[in-house]
């Protein structure tokens, strides 16, 4: 695609790209949670699988959970081959969905450095990139040197408290802008006659057995001959009705922006150590990002000692931020399994499909989220790269630890 | 930023403390008789409520020892388990 200006692309108001209909007495496939994975199964369900007798069902305004909260980092390099190939096969999709959806999602591969600050981080970011390598996907370690010669604005002096003694470099990572890839996909779906219903929150479950047949919601009950799960960090809440028991923690996770700054910040840069992210908006934000805040918490907020923290990281690693102005903080609620990993696949109750436990990292999957979870539902049976992230797991000690791995914060 | 009651120095900035997850989460009486299930459950699973919240805390920047309180999830009221400094840490 040739370059455009940003701003000059800037959609049409969200008002005039779907329908707000009222829910109808039944569909064949209900989802829960109107965010970038719920959308992007419904997309992938129409279009793969020609359903399209289908409800997105939203508690608040579509898209306003994490998926208009996170910091909009896109990338693959992960660890694990299961994780390897989920990322890689979303980061495809993600390349061709502006022509797609022949819509603007400011996609912008500007790539990602994840920073190395200790002899054993610079050890597993090396095992990293070869694992990389052999899963195809595009990886580089770079010596301080070379970071600084694709970030200038990074501080690589080894007199810091947590020097950068080098990096993993994915040229094809990036950032896309979260609204448009929301609205691009609901107004895609609105097209193919996809019910996008918003204000109506799930509250319960109808059953026959252990066979689900619908939802209840606060707008009445809504018939489904299946019930599909993408309702992020509030999926225990729901799960809870039924008495399924899922292992996922929700916490706070916040994120920061700047005033608007001249473009200074070329790329994205990681910091799993310092946990600091940051990149540069198109409009010209810095967007930070920190660690999750450590109690479980449903309040979409956080403590401001965290934000000190990442804050303090920052500056230490780009020095000219000190002048900048935080302009919003705000939070998300995100659910963490033990491995790091999601959960996509089956339940134990006939017709209910579940998919949760992305954290602070499912952005970047959302495409390929969409494509294998409605892989699973349209076959009741899981898509070859998400059938090693069923709950099952969680017994077999099948687990995918990305965490101590892959540098997993987002 | 809450003011988190430790049962030994008193309400404190929620910087000076640890967070410990669910509290009272017991290891299995008879482990050599615990199903793979079972063992799942106790490893991986955790209660998540929207609502209160039994949990454990560490005073880690002041007297270090461990309480129970009960949190409310959705908007952090949070006040002192019944029995806050008494219940053995099993985990
Ligand atoms: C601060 C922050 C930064 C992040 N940064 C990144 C990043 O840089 N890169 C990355 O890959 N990921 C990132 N993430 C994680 C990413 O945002 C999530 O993993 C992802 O958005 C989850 O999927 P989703 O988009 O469907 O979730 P959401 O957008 O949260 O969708 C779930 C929807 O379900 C709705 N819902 C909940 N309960 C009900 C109910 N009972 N009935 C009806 N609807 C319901 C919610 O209102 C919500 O809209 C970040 C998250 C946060 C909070
Ligand atoms: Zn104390």
């Amino acid at each position: 695609m040739t370059p455009r200006t940003p701003g000059a692309d800037l959609p049409d108001h969200p008002d005039w790209l779907w329908r707000n209909p009222d829910p109808k007495p039944s569909y064949d496939v209900v989802i829960v949670g109107g965010g970038g994975h719920g959308l992007a199964t419904a997309y992938y369900l129409a279009k793969n699988h020609g359903i399209t007798n289908m409800a997105v069902v939203e508690r608040g305004w579509l898209a306003g959970g994490n998926m208009a909260r996170n910091t909009t980092i896109i990338r693959s390099n992960y660890l694990w081959d299961e994780s390897a190939g989920l990322y890689e096969h979303a980061l495809k999709l993600w390349e061709g969905l502006e022509d797609e959806l022949d819509y603007p999602l400011l996609f912008s591969q500007r790539g990602v450095l994840n920073l190395a600050h200790s002899l054993q981080e610079v050890r597993d970011s090396v095992r990293r990139v070869n694992a990389n390598r052999l899963n195809g996907i595009d990886a580089e370690f770079l010596d301080p040197a070379q970071v600084k010669e694709i970030c200038p604005i990074l501080n690589v002096s080894d007199d810091i408290r947590y020097p950068v003694l080098g990096a993993t470099w994915q040229p094809r990572a990036g950032i896309a802008k979260h609204d448009y890839v929301a609205w691009g996909f609901a107004r895609a779906l609105d097209r193919m006659g996809v019910d996008l219903v918003q204000n109506c929150e799930v509250t319960g479950f109808e059953r026959v057995g252990d066979r689900i047949v619908g939802v209840e919601t606060t707008r009445g009950d809504i018939r489904a001959g299946k019930v599909a799960l993408a309702a992020a960090g509030h999926t225990s809440v729901l799960a809870d009705s039924l008495g399924l028991r899922l292992p996922i923690q929700s916490h706070p996770l916040q994120a920061l922006v700047s005033e608007l700054l001249e473009p200074v910040h070329p790329t994205v840069v990681m910091s799993n150590a310092v946990h600091v992210y940051v990149s540069q908006a198109h409009k010209g934000e810095l967007v930070l990002g920190a660690g999750i805040d450590a109690y479980n918490s449903y309040s979409q907020r956080g403590a401001f000692h965290t934000i000190e923290r990442q804050m303090a990281a920052a500056v230490e690693l780009f020095p000219m931020f000190a002048r900048a102005h935080v302009l919003r903080t705000w939070g998300g609620v995100v659910d963490v399994t033990p491995d790091a990993s999601a959960i996509m696949g089956l339940t134990p109750f006939e017709g209910l499909y579940v998919n949760c436990g992305w954290g602070t990292g499912g952005f970047k999957a959302t495409p390929g989220v969409g494509w294998c979870f409605a892989h699973t539902i349209a076959h009741d049976e899981p898509h070859p790269l998400n059938a090693p992230f069923s709950l099952d797991r969680f017994t077999t000690g099948a687990l995918i630890d990305e965490h101590g791995a892959a540098g997993v914060a987002h | 930023m809450m003011l988190i009651p430790c049962p030994w120095c008193g309400p404190r900035d929620e910087s000076e403390f640890h967070y410990g997850g669910q509290a009272d989460v017991r290891y299995p009486e008879n482990p050599g008789t615990v199903s793979d299930e079972e063992w799942g459950r106790f490893l991986f699973y955790r209660d998540n409520p929207k609502g209160v919240f039994a949990e454990r805390w560490v005073h880690a920047a002041g007297c270090r020892r461990w309480f129970n309180v009960e949190r409310d999830t959705l908007t952090n009221e949070i006040r002192p388990a019944h029995d806050a400094t008494t219940r053995t840490v099993t985990r």
